[in-house]
């Protein structure tokens, strides 16, 4: 497992290089999820305005 | 041939409920696929005779540089398409890719960087290569900075539309880089028209990163492209009925 880890001297290249993409693919997922319930939330809140008036 | 089917897709509400059934047939089979291509890339796989455990970073590099180019050139033609044709959800597409392109852009860059670094000695050389690919970053930061620096959504749409076409040309200069001039990058790893010079264990894992990379990346821009499409649509009837019958 450790020997797996150090990728045979490579580890500080090969893991930050992962996580960069993991880092990107994590943040890309939830910052969409995001701006659609923000969108929807802010769409609601249009419509709850309109209805009142 | 019949385009009407195509047309149905300019329809805001359309688009809106066939994105959100959509989504989730690509984000789970994208999941799995990049966990899957991961656990063959980093635990499978033999390491390279020339590069060791090192040449691992293929597995992250490559699909990210795969999708900075196949964004940027999905980018650039639903701008076309927004720009002749004034579909809205055109625009609402191209400007849901920019982002997602420009973080790709700089995985790519950053994982290049980590991988030159052991096999050329530098993180960076003023290669055509790499310049050109600093450039598509440099686009995809235009396309924003240009979208948010103009207040009127139309206008903004068909400036920044103007920009993304431009910017296309930057694409096959990057991509055939290595074989036009002697660059420091290596030639593509693989490509449709010839075997592979990998085995199985190496290069199946970077068919599945490639798809899943590809799958995922239209779940997040379809996601952020419905959340456009409701910003923009201020008035719509369709709107009030969309939020209460999709998810």
């Amino acid at each position: 497992m450790s020997e797996w880890f150090a990728m045979n001297g490579y580890a500080r290249y090969v893991w930050p290089s992962v996580a960069a993409a993991l880092i990107a693919l994590v943040w890309n997922a939830l910052r969409a999820r995001s701006l659609l319930k923000q969108a929807r939330a802010e769409v609601r809140r249009r419509l709850a305005s309109e209805d009142e008036s | 041939m019949n385009w009407v089917w195509l047309h149905r897709f300019g329809s805001p509400p359309y688009f809106y409920r066939w994105a959100g059934r959509i989504v989730p047939w690509l984000a789970w089979p994208a999941a799995l696929l990049i966990l899957a291509g991961l656990y063959g890339g980093l635990v499978l796989a033999p390491a390279d005779y020339q590069q060791g455990d090192g040449y691992r970073i293929i597995y992250v590099h490559v699909p990210s540089a795969w999708l900075s180019l196949m964004i940027y050139t999905v980018m650039a033609l639903a701008a076309a398409v927004g720009l002749i044709w004034r579909i809205k959800v055109a625009h609402a597409v191209a400007a849901s890719c920019a982002p997602i392109g420009a973080w790709f852009t700089g995985v790519g860059l950053v994982t290049g960087m980590l991988w030159g670094q052991p096999m050329w000695g530098t993180y960076w050389e003023w290669d055509p290569r790499l310049v050109f690919y600093l450039v598509l970053l440099f686009f995809y930061m235009g396309y924003s900075g240009l979208r948010s620096a103009i207040d009127d959504t139309t206008r903004a749409d068909r400036a920044a539309a103007v920009l993304a076409i431009v910017g296309a040309v930057n694409v096959p200069i990057v991509h055939y880089s290595v074989i036009w001039w002697n660059s420091l990058h290596q030639p593509p790893s693989l490509a449709l028209t010839s075997k592979p010079t990998m085995p199985a264990s190496m290069y199946v894992p970077l068919l599945l990163l490639f798809l899943g990379f590809t799958l995922f990346f239209y779940a997040v821009m379809l996601t952020r492209a419905r959340a456009e499409v409701l910003r923009r649509e201020r008035g719509g009837n369709w709107i009030r009925a969309a939020l209460e019958t999709t998810r």
